[in-house]
């Protein structure tokens, strides 16, 4: 079977965490941004399988099917958020968004 | 090299490529179908551990219905190429050496970790063979995880009662 080192799957989420931490904050774009919320959820689901995987143990497999409910929860929420901001404000940056900045 | 290391390299490749291309993407159509690129790899590799029910489920709700809600929030607001703003100055100059100072840190911690410890050798309590079992994982969620697993379900539903209000129409 595998024999593919577990750090080499750490590497990866690492990797694909931190683009994900770039997009966050260097995109202007609100939908851009949940995207990079998602890819980061991603990297961290990476690393719960890897783990399971390593240590042959399925609560990490469950801990992972959980965090797919939560992040399809809060996509729903968030776009829904997203529409209700563009129809207020008539604009996807989030710099224009900005009611609450001194 | 064995066939799953030249799988592994060859979709870790195409997610960090789809990640790349995420942050490089003007408009958020290109963001969306590279995120999907993302996804879809590392569905190949949860397969690649083993892990099949969690790729099932990485393909279905993620790629399908997760990310057709995004293109469909796209599509509805009619998003275009991304406006540019003034870049603030404390972003600059601030965030650049944080930036820097995580990657650093990251970097450090996973050269510190040993590259020996290999998948698939755990004698540990659990699963055995080469695969988890889809059976042993439902039986886990129905009787461990029970509790977590119906909160789950009312915050689905609370979820969407949330969105519903939040996207409807105010008179």
């Amino acid at each position: 079977m595998s024999v593919v080192p577990v750090s080499y799957y750490l590497i990866l989420s690492a990797i694909l965490f931190g683009l994900g931490v770039v997009a966050f904050v260097f995109k202007r774009n609100i939908i851009t941004i949940f995207m990079a919320i998602e890819l980061m959820l991603n990297a961290v689901n990476l690393a719960f399988v890897a783990f399971a995987r390593a240590w042959n143990q399925l609560d990490g497999l469950v801990f992972v099917f959980f965090v797919i409910v939560v992040a399809a929860a809060e996509a729903a929420v968030g776009l829904a958020i997203v529409m209700t901001i563009v129809h207020n404000r008539q604009t996807l940056n989030v710099e224009r968004v900005n009611l609450l900045k001194l | 090299m064995s066939l799953p290391f030249l799988l592994f390299f060859a979709f870790a490749l195409v997610a960090v490529l789809g990640a790349v291309l995420l942050i490089l993407a003007k408009e958020p159509i290109h963001s969306a179908l590279s995120l999907i690129l993302v996804m879809v790899a590392l569905a190949v590799l949860y397969l690649l551990l083993g892990a099949e029910f969690v790729a099932a489920v990485q393909i279905i709700v993620y790629a399908g219905a997760v990310m057709v809600l995004f293109v469909f929030v796209i599509m509805l607001l009619n998003a275009g190429v991304e406006e540019r703003t003034n870049w603030s100055k404390i972003a600059t100059w601030v965030g650049t050496p944080l930036a820097f100072f995580l990657l650093f840190e990251l970097g450090h911690f996973l050269g510190r970790s040993k590259a020996g410890a290999a998948i698939g050798t755990g004698s540990g309590p659990g699963v055995s063979g080469a695969a988890f079992s889809t059976a042993e994982l439902s039986k886990l969620l129905f009787t461990n995880y029970l509790f977590p697993f119906e909160a789950t379900s009312i915050l689905i539903l609370i979820a969407i009662l949330g969105a519903m209000i939040l996207a409807k129409k105010e008179e």
